[in-house]
């Protein structure tokens, strides 16, 4: 089944470098992985964590965000707090269980439209690997009352 | 005299903290009394489940519902209740997002169930029991409520006429919320009440705005003290908390209790929960204090400020992970 699986995995690109860069990558006919839907905004510094959350919750597979390279964000500093925000981010879909492979942060100027095709083809890949997150499954939300009998597990007394 | 108002106050899984925060209001509860009877509360009086089975429907104006639903018995009784009640009120963080007791989805049942009764240290339970939901004994089976895989709030099972937030909802607002009801004077079914419009920083002692500043250390608040001589640039006013390095909810947590951890020095633990406008309250701190870390657009640098911030997960959402978009860990 995860043969046939095709990851859908949400971009949110900057306007200045990253989203001109995939332009770049369209129009010099690069071939990358289709597997991914871009969102454009105007700085990765506008980029919320709030929207990557519910990117998961609503059945992404993968998030990509990309900004400028630190130095030529067009707003000065803007990439300087997607850092930090990303990096804060990024401890917390571990400690939710998310894969690491599942998120990505990336410098992408407008010259480097092969970079985009790159990182798409290999976190198209490596997501593939990982299987659907499917997270509406998971977070078993509508499943209230979903409930089984305790059990006794390794370390318990009772499997002695 | 009209009729005094029916007023139920039930828990779930709760702490019991927030029947002890509705005795705050201190001789307010001779007025209390004057226009309402109570007519359940299992922490100061003896009602059976029968009684309330036993209502007509719609016979408790009032229900203030406090804690999360944990297990098939807060799931029948939030139930029972709303039929019950014509107003439903959500009161406090376990009942609004599921509060503390919600931090256990991020593990499983079996591994929660694991340390409580086998690994805890204080333990002394040498034949490894276990709670069951039935038993058979002499007398006949015993049946015990099942507990549930995760922590619910109570609208995922109910619904909810308003939401009365804070763990526990401090006094002052208790009151306002209970003279507007006596009052008739509510707003909109779904309101949040007694609360403000703003976040905590609105009402905090400290504050922000002191230019360009950025977070290269942070600080727990049981291990470093904050620097009270510190002043924000724009008045005299002690420096702002997060500012300082320490994780303080205050930007995204909404107004209402008079920011009363900071006035004691404390940072703001998030308790009266998401700020209009803000869907997830975690995400949205992790946004205003990642944007703060003083990166220099170096992403080691960042990495190595923002190791230091403990467990941001179960701070963030330390009371509602029950409402938070993920909700639960992916295991
Ligand atoms: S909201 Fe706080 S005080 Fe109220 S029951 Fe929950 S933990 Fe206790
Ligand atoms: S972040 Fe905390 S310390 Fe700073 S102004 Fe807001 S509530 Fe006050
Ligand atoms: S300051 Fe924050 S943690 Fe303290 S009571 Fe107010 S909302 Fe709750
Ligand atoms: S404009 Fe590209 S990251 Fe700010």
């Amino acid at each position: 089944m995860t043969q046939n699986f095709e990851p859908k995995i949400l971009g949110i690109f900057c306007n200045w470098c990253s989203y001109t860069g995939a332009d770049l990558a369209g129009t010099s006919r690069m071939k990358y992985a289709p597997n991914m839907r871009i969102v454009r905004v105007m700085c990765s510094g506008r980029v919320d964590p709030q929207f990557i959350l519910k990117a998961y919750k609503e059945g992404a597979d993968g998030v990509l965000v990309a900004g400028c390279h630190p130095g030529d964000c067009h707003y000065i500093e803007g990439n300087f707090k997607t850092i930090g925000r990303m990096q804060i981010l990024e401890k917390m879909l571990a400690q939710f269980g998310i894969e690491k492979e599942r998120f990505r942060l990336e410098w992408i100027s407008a010259a480097e439209g092969d970079r985009v095709m790159h990182v798409v083809n290999e976190m198209t890949t490596q997501v593939k690997k990982l299987g659907p997150l499917n997270w509406k499954e998971v977070s078993r939300s509508k499943d209230i009352g979903h409930c089984e009998e305790p059990k006794a597990t390794k370390q318990s007394p009772l499997n002695k | 005299m009209t009729q005094k108002l029916k007023v139920g106050i039930y828990w779930a899984a709760s702490c019991g903290g927030c029947e002890i925060a509705t005795l705050e209001i201190a001789e307010n509860i001779l007025k209390f009394i004057e226009v309402a009877d109570l007519v359940l509360c299992p922490c100061i009086a003896d009602f059976k489940y029968d009684d309330v089975r036993a209502y007509p429907d719609g016979y408790i104006d009032v229900c203030f519902f406090n804690g999360g639903i944990r297990n098939s018995e807060a799931k029948e009784i939030a139930e029972l209740l709303r039929k019950k009640s014509k107003t439903l009120v959500a009161f406090g963080a376990c009942a609004n997002w599921g509060g503390i007791p919600a931090l256990a989805n991020l593990y499983t049942k079996d591994a929660m169930i694991e340390r409580s009764y086998i690994t805890t240290e204080s333990n002394d339970n040498p034949q490894g029991t276990l709670p069951q939901t039935s038993y058979k004994m002499p007398e006949g089976e015993l049946h015990l409520p099942k507990l549930f895989d995760s922590v619910h709030k109570l609208d995922d099972v109910v619904d909810v006429d308003y939401y009365v937030p804070g763990c526990p909802p401090v006094a002052k607002q208790i009151w306002s919320c209970i003279e507007a009801i006596a009052a008739g004077k509510l707003p909109p079914k779904g309101s949040v009440i007694g609360v403000g419009d703003k976040s905590v920083c609105d009402e905090c002692p400290f504050e922000k705005k002191t230019e360009g500043v950025r977070i290269s250390k942070f600080k727990r608040p049981h291990l470093e003290k904050p620097d009270l001589t510190k002043k924000a640039e724009l008045n005299n006013k002690p420096q702002c908390l997060l500012e300082q390095g320490f994780v303080c909810m205050g930007s995204a947590t909404r107004s209402g209790c008079e920011a009363q951890c900071l006035k004691a020095n404390m940072p703001c633990r998030g308790c009266y929960g998401p700020a209009e406008g803000v869907e997830d309250q975690g995400a949205k701190i992790a946004s205003a204090i990642g944007s703060l870390v003083d990166s220099q657009g170096n992403s080691e640098r960042s990495a190595e400020i923002v190791a230091q911030i403990v467990d941001p997960v179960g701070t963030f959402y330390r009371f509602g992970m029950g409402n938070s978009m993920l909700r639960v860990k992916k295991l």
